[in-house]
């Protein structure tokens, strides 16, 4: 069922476990593998609207398990142009394929040059052998 | 397993135009309720007689495990034996039929009894006033941290006292009781011998901490052996401090919060003094206040005039109001009350006991599951099936689930969250050693399963009415209600003949 | 002495040193700082023997004067229903007496399918999609219905009616600081509440909040002040009589979101105020925000139905800091109790029973030498004037062994002389002769 842990080399990370995926002026937000593991299986999405803006390290939205419910922390500042609505009925597929299917959010960087503060993969990868 | 068989909702055993109750029937005047407020369609309340009524809440009770079943060491609960002497006297007609509106001087026995039971908890506590008001031990919680918001409001430093300090073991009621009292959360960490970490305290309490909340002993079944100093610190700081009496169990008659340095105390009537827990409630959450605070305790205040008689007090201009209706849970204030005079000042021997027993189990498992912290415990104690996940793929649900197939209900697991795979033992003062050995030839039978066959604690309990449930899908379908029209039971099953 | 409840000898006490590898249990204490340690006994009354204690007790018990010592007409928030031996048998069973809240469902499969009926059952009255498993009491609910309204709309004011009961207003503005709200009252006229006047009051509010019947046991235009809560962007929150809801229009089909109230009528005794419960049930929009605890429906790994609790996120225990409330231990028991009592009524004789209390309410209203102070129609209660203050009224009624009701005096200047009586189906065409007979001499 959820994916084997993995951690893809061509995002950005947020040391509360949530990623980004820069696409020129917009970026793509989701949770890592570690974060939908230490939760376990995710039972409900509460987006952020289309149109809300957002805050790098704002929580923007929540996440739920039966154990547990978790913030969104936002990795970038921006304003949400798309919500993943296939996660209303299936929010499993968080699970499943976090970087893929289980995106949750689209926004349009407000300022781009915060992608510097961010976390490469390596940096991550460091940061969940510390913790 | 198959022996349970499905059990039907009552809605399911409901046959239209048949019922259990009987009514007296009066010659009466009509009357009509206006057509725009009148019921246009009747509930769908189930229709049963009597004797099926019977059966069905008896099977449901034969699904159920409580103390009378057999142990049940659930960690922060104290799962105490409940005296029926305690059920017959809150029975009793002058009690249970006495209506909250009666004139005071109709009532005198009720009061003079809450007016014993705030006198007998403020010596248990020593601490100097008490309201039995609060519902419950979260709501009396929260009813302490509205104390301590009204003083500081009183002082005019409410603006600047806005954290209150929770340790990182707390139960989980502390932190979501400080968002309701309108505070902001200070957290603060346990060191590796299980107190509270007084470098991290220093940094942490200043000019805006208003309070600390602490349950001592802990939620690791500990005692602060730094407590003296941790309120020292605080009160240094013109900060104070609540007491979670949750474990209370523990230290009654031995030592008391007052003397510990808190200033606000809360009691679980339903832990420490016996009442039963009814499933989920009813309980009821006294609180005890240093004379400083005893002006902002919720009124009605139950008070003794000169003459000797009792009477209610509203006129308390600095009161916090009302948290609950009435004087409170009265019917449980019976049944503590009774257990305090059974009792006496030999409740010391009930928290000895209490304490002898934890360690007891504590010494005969500690070789076999996880310590954290290597020191005596209190009434509780909390173990780890770390090596048991490691080693075999044995989590703390596991050794819970397969507990059930010994007839003994698991501690309590997954908390406090500083302990991973925790297993969070509270045997109480009630048990004999031959339960207590019983439990630990259990435990110790667990541990050996796992190396030997996981499996057959992966698929515990065997012997229940149901297996493991998916709790995921229970939010994912949220059916929270009956569905009127849907078919026969889910399972497919005939429906059992009770 | 205790030692009833102590099972150990003083042969085991050893043995269990012995296993620890202390000498004693002063040992056990070690930890606890000797300048904490109390030196002398608790200053407690001696311990006293079960018989000694039932003694005490029912002493004090006789120093009260329950219904049943004197005819009692008293209501005003806690009703004298009849409660069913049934109930009491039920509720008594050991099972269900002594568990704790259902976390272990395997465990806990009756306490858990008792509530998923109660919530069921809760629902058919109110005409709500979702109900929690209880709440304190009908005072406290009111509160949880704020907290969840102010979260789900951000809005920071309540808006209630006058005529609602007045301990619930005092513990809604009790916690209103906490939660940060400002509370604005709607004062009643002719002894109900004007639509418009809580339309005003409700503009930018999270939620009104209204009792169907009020506590001078009217009728309130409830489907209006409903629309008038909706129309200025706030929750319409009814706080209802359980047993008025045969005869009695659900909250939920006309037009509000939560439907609250004090659930001690069905199957509680009186108790001296407590222990009782709260009912709180919502439109299932609103299931995530809803305090307490939920039962939910699911099946195990081999397919069979079953009950756990469900949206745990929410309570304290996951959510801690950001929980919607902190309720942990509710009142359970007290609502099994009311499972109970509604099911051996049925929807016949739910609504039997309220047709029984309107027509002695019609009764007593043709038979009582008083006028009614409102002209609104009631259910259950019926307030009238006096024409001389209440409280001398009762004093001297009970004297002749008839306590005639609630003196509104205590809580609404001006009505000093209005007295709130209550017909449930325990007080007969009789008692209501009787109560005129006393009326009639005790205002002569």
């Amino acid at each position: 069922m959820a994916a084997a842990e993995n951690y893809p080399a061509d995002l950005k990370y947020h040391s509360e476990h949530d990623w980004a995926r820069i696409e020129g002026a917009e970026a793509v937000f989701g949770i890592t593998w570690k974060a939908q593991d230490m939760l376990g299986e995710l039972v409900f999405f509460q987006p952020p609207t289309v149109g809300a803006t957002v805050a790098k390290d704002g929580a923007y939205g929540e996440i739920e398990s039966v154990k547990a419910v978790s913030d969104l922390v936002a990795p970038l500042s921006g304003k949400v142009v798309q919500v993943n609505d296939k996660l209303k009925s299936a929010p499993e597929t968080i699970n499943d394929d976090p970087y893929g299917e289980g995106w949750l959010v689209r926004i349009e960087l407000a300022d781009p040059a915060e992608a510097d503060a961010l976390l490469d993969v390596e940096a991550y990868k460091q940061l969940l052998v510390e913790e | 397993m198959s022996e349970w068989g499905e059990l039907p909702l009552i809605f399911e055993r409901s046959k239209a135009g048949r019922s259990a109750c009987s009514l007296p029937h009066y010659d009466l005047p009509e009357a009509k309720v206006p057509g725009n407020l009148a019921r246009s369609e009747a509930p769908r309340l189930p229709e049963l007689a009597e004797p099926d009524l019977a059966r069905h809440f008896s099977a449901l009770a034969d699904r159920n495990f409580g103390i009378d079943s057999g142990f049940y060491p659930l960690g922060s609960c104290t799962m105490k034996y409940n005296p029926r002497l305690n059920e017959r006297l809150a029975a009793l007609p002058g009690f249970a039929d006495l209506h909250p509106h009666q004139m005071p001087e109709d009532a005198q026995g009720a009061l003079e009894l809450c007016f014993r039971l705030q006198e007998a908890l403020a010596k248990i506590s020593g601490l100097d006033a008490v309201s039995l008001q609060p519902a419950a031990g979260s709501q009396g919680e929260l009813t302490g941290l509205m104390l301590v918001r009204a003083y500081f409001a009183d002082r005019g430093e409410l603006s600047e006292r806005r954290k209150v300090v929770v340790p990182d073991t707390a139960h989980g009621t502390n932190p979501a009781s400080v968002t309701m009292a309108g505070f902001e959360l200070q957290p603060v960490k346990t060191d590796a011998h299980g107190n509270l970490d007084l470098d991290d305290l220093r940094r942490v309490v200043g000019p805006d901490t208003a309070a600390l909340m602490l349950t001592n002993p802990s939620t690791l079944g500990l005692f602060e052996e730094g407590i003296v100093e941790v309120a020292r610190i605080f009160h240094d700081a013109g900060a104070l401090l609540y007491y979670d009496g949750a474990n209370l169990n523990a230290v009654c008659g031995i030592s008391r919060p007052g003397d510990m340095g808190f200033d606000v105390v809360h009691f679980n009537l339903h832990k420490t003094f016996s009442t039963p827990h009814g499933g989920g409630g009813p309980g009821a959450g006294p609180v005890a206040v240093r004379r400083e605070l005893e002006p902002f305790l919720p009124v009605p205040r139950i008070v003794r005039r000169e003459d000797g008689s009792f009477a209610l007090d509203s006129e308390q201009a600095k009161s916090i109001g009302r948290v609950r209706g009435f004087l409170g849970p009265f019917g449980v204030f019976v049944k503590a009350y009774a257990f305090i005079r059974v009792y006496g000042p030999a409740l010391r021997e009930m928290s000895e006991a209490a304490v002898l027993n934890a360690n007891y189990l504590l010494a005969r498992l500690k070789d076999v599951y996880e310590l954290r912290y290597d020191r005596l415990c209190m009434h509780e104690f909390v173990l780890s099936a770390c090596a048991l996940k490691r080693e075999h793929g044995i989590s703390a649900l596991d050794v819970a689930k397969r507990l059930m197939d010994f007839g003994i209900h698991p501690p309590t697991v997954y908390f406090p969250l500083v302990v991973p795979e925790a297993l969070m033992i509270e045997p109480t003062e009630s048990e004999s050693l031959e339960t207590l050995d019983a439990f630990v030839e259990a435990m110790r039978r667990i541990a050996a399963e796992a190396a030997e066959n996981p499996e057959l604690l992966h698929e515990a309990p065997h012997d229940r009415p149901v297996e493991r449930l998916d709790e995921a899908a229970a939010v994912k379908r949220a059916i929270v209600r009956y569905e009127f029209g849907a078919s026969a039971p889910a399972s497919g099953q005939p429906a059992a003949s009770t | 002495m205790g030692t009833g409840y102590l099972a150990l000898t003083d042969a085991d006490r050893e043995a269990m040193l012995a296993a620890i590898g202390v000498a004693s249990i002063e040992e056990l204490f070690v930890d606890v700082p000797e300048q904490l340690r109390l030196k002398r006994e608790l200053e407690l009354p001696p311990s006293a023997s079960e018989l000694e204690v039932e003694r005490e007790l029912s002493e004090l018990a006789g120093r009260n004067v329950p219904v049943g010592r004197e005819l009692s007409f008293l209501g005003a928030g806690v009703y004298d229903h009849y409660v069913p031996a049934i109930v009491e048998a039920i509720v008594s069973r050991p099972e269900f007496l002594t568990a704790y809240t259902p976390y272990q469902p395997e465990l806990s499969q009756g306490v858990l399918q008792a509530i998923f009926e109660y919530q069921t059952v809760i629902c058919e009255l109110t005409g709500m999609e979702v109900s929690n498993a209880s709440g304190y009491d009908g005072a406290t609910v009111a509160a949880d219905a704020c907290f969840m309204a102010a979260h789900a709309t951000g809005r920071k004011k309540i808006a209630i009616a006058g005529t609602v009961n007045p301990q619930v207003r005092q513990v809604v503005k009790t916690y209103a600081p906490g939660f940060g709200l400002e509370i604005v009252e709607v004062p009643h006229s002719g002894g109900v509440t004007d639509p418009e006047a809580l339309l005003a009051a409700s503009r930018g509010a999270a939620a009104a909040i209204f009792q169907q019947p009020n506590f001078f046991g009217c009728l309130e235009p409830a489907p209006d002040l409903a629309r008038a809560a909706t129309e200025a962007g706030a929750l319409a929150v009814a706080h209802v009589d359980p047993l008025s809801l045969g005869v009695l229009e659900a909250p939920g089909a006309y037009g509000c979101q939560i439907a609250i109230g004090e659930g001690q009528a069905a199957g509680n005794r009186l108790s001296f105020g407590g222990p009782h419960f709260g009912f709180l049930a919502a439109k299932k929009d609103l299931i995530r925000r809803m305090p307490g605890r939920i039962t939910g429906q699911t099946v195990d790994r081999s397919g069979r139905r079953g009950f756990v609790l469900t949206f745990q996120t929410r309570e304290q225990h996951i959510r801690r800091e950001k929980a919607t409330s902190n309720i942990t231990t509710n009142q359970s028991l007290c609502a099994l109790a009311g499972l109970v009592y509604l099911s051996w009524l049925g929807p016949k004789g739910l609504r039997e029973l309220g047709e029984t209390c309107l027509g002695l309410a019609e009764l007593a209203r043709q038979k009582l030498p008083v006028r009614e102070a409102f002209a609104a129609p009631s259910f259950k209660e019926i307030a009238v004037r006096l024409g001389r203050p209440a409280e001398d009224v009762v004093r001297e009624a009970k004297k002749l062994g008839v306590n005639p009701g609630y003196p509104l005096g205590r809580d609404y200047p001006g009505l000093e002389d209005v007295l709130l009586i209550a017909l449930t189906e325990k007080r007969s065409p009789a008692d209501i002769e009787r109560l005129a007979e006393v009326l009639t001499e005790v205002l002569a």
